[in-house]
């Protein structure tokens, strides 16, 4: 069978690529596009390693054919940063030393933002349940979610 | 495997019917995906559904909400004129998977992936959704109820695909909420959920109720027992612990690690309690004392 043609935008390029029916998401985007900056995982939709947004939606990249990309817009990891400047979570999460091992900080750097983006001011609370659907093995999250914090009083302008 | 996302039903139909029981309907996709990873389904079609306009989308009009079946949890959640009138559902719906699962999981998926734990199933059942279904045979209007048949299969003939959800405006003095129990404190399967609503009277008596239990059978289950403990009644301590009684009476649920079965039977009867005392907390200010809890 001849291979799909899908039409998309990634990180603001407008891009094309060749897909299989049965790939996901997630395999066009580091087995194809070479954007391994998106992790997979569980490959099952618990872990959220592979967090993009679609449309401005957060979801799992593994939960996703690549054909129904078609026409849509895919924002990844790989965006955030402005050329050698880190965006502010990427850079808390260095200071606060939210990672470890780094599988799993894509992740939660996609969703943190779009986070953010929605409530620029989430209490503790509401960061660990939006967060919820991200696993960490090695933080044991309190690193992350002061990391976040510390991104968004930085991002209000505030004093962190 | 092939992907098709037909544009119309009758494209949708088309290809269901051609293809038979190789084929599956998709809307979110956050079961199905995980399937087709772990081998549990093969298909030899999958026909997404999220590019038919009538499966997209919610509307709210006097005579109630339309909401199309493909529609995100996310969307659902973010429609304020649903979380007023119905927020048992809606919250129901939130309580389906993490943020990113929100994103894409429907009430079409969760209801037609037939899991007996789907947690907006009994909600959406206490509230008396009503399902359209289209096939090849035509368009029918189906109980939510109606649609489970056990885990993993639905009622549905071949090529029919769940449509939108249908519920009313509620009549004042309406209320519903669902709860539910999971080992875990978060992102879990549930192992006991109870959807409640009711209406009360201004005399604060209930005029109409309705209860469904979620991972207690082998699908979602009405229990017309346990609302009967209500309906023409003062709801008062005595009659609320009828309706737990006859809930966990109701109850037919496995036994294992996650949640023995007597364990799940005596859970069905205090969370149907729950869900009942916060529906009537939510039926109106017309009901003394307590703050709402909406």
């Amino acid at each position: 069978m001849s291979k799909r043609h899908v039409t998309t935008t990634i990180d603001g390029e407008s891009r094309e690529f060749l897909c299989e029916d049965e790939q996901t998401l997630l395999d066009v985007l580091r087995d194809v596009l070479m954007k391994t900056g998106t992790k997979e995982g569980c490959g099952t939709g618990d872990c959220g390693a592979c967090s993009v947004m679609l449309d401005s939606r957060l979801v799992c990249s593994c939960l996703m054919l690549a054909a129904e990309a078609e026409g849509r817009v895919i924002e990844t990891v790989e965006g955030m940063a402005e050329g050698d400047r880190l965006h502010p979570l990427q850079q808390h999460f260095l200071e606060e030393a939210a990672l470890q091992c780094g599988v799993c900080t894509p992740g939660f750097l996609v969703a943190a933002q779009a986070l953010l983006a929605r409530n620029p001011d989430p209490s503790e609370r509401e960061v660990r349940f939006w967060l919820a659907g991200n696993l960490c093995r090695c933080t044991g999250y309190d690193k992350i979610i002061r990391a976040v914090l510390a991104a968004a009083a930085e991002m209000r302008g505030a004093d962190a | 495997m092939e992907y098709a996302a037909p544009r119309s039903l009758d494209e949708a139909i088309g290809l269901l019917s051609q293809v038979g029981v190789d084929a599956r309907p998709m809307a979110g996709g956050t079961d199905l995906l995980v399937q087709l990873r772990t081998g549990t389904r093969r298909p030899k079609l999958l026909v997404d559904l999220k590019q038919i306009p009538g499966l997209c989308g919610i509307d709210c009009g006097s005579q109630g909400f339309r909401i199309g079946a493909a529609v995100s949890g996310a969307e659902i959640g973010e429609c304020l004129p649903l979380r007023e009138a119905w927020p048992g559902v809606v919250e129901a719906t939130e309580l389906i998977g993490s943020t990113q699962i929100q994103g894409r999981a429907s009430l079409g998926g969760n209801l037609c992936n037939a899991s007996p734990a789907a947690d907006s199933v009994p909600a959406l059942i206490a509230a008396g959704a009503v399902c359209t279904v289209i096939g090849p045979g035509g368009r029918r209007e189906v109980p939510v109820e109606e649609v489970v048949r056990g885990p993993g299969e639905t009622t549905l003939s071949e090529a029919e695909i769940v449509v939108d959800f249908r519920l009313p405006q509620p009549q004042e003095g309406t209320g519903d909420a669902y709860q539910r129990m999971i080992p875990r404190t978060e992102m879990d399967i549930a192992i006991v959920g109870a959807g409640v609503s009711l209406r009360l009277a201004e005399s604060g008596e209930c005029l109409a109720c309705r209860v469904a239990l979620g991972a207690v059978a082998a699908r979602p289950i009405r229990v017309d027992a346990a609302a009967e403990a209500l309906i023409d009644r003062r709801p008062d301590a005595a009659a609320l612990g009828e309706l737990a009684a006859q809930a966990s009476a109701a109850a037919d649920p496995i036994d294992d690690k996650r949640g023995t079965r007597a364990y799940r039977s005596r859970v069905a009867g205090v969370l149907a309690r729950r869900a009942a005392e916060m529906a009537l907390r939510r039926a109106g200010p017309r009901r003394v004392a307590g703050s709402p809890a909406s």
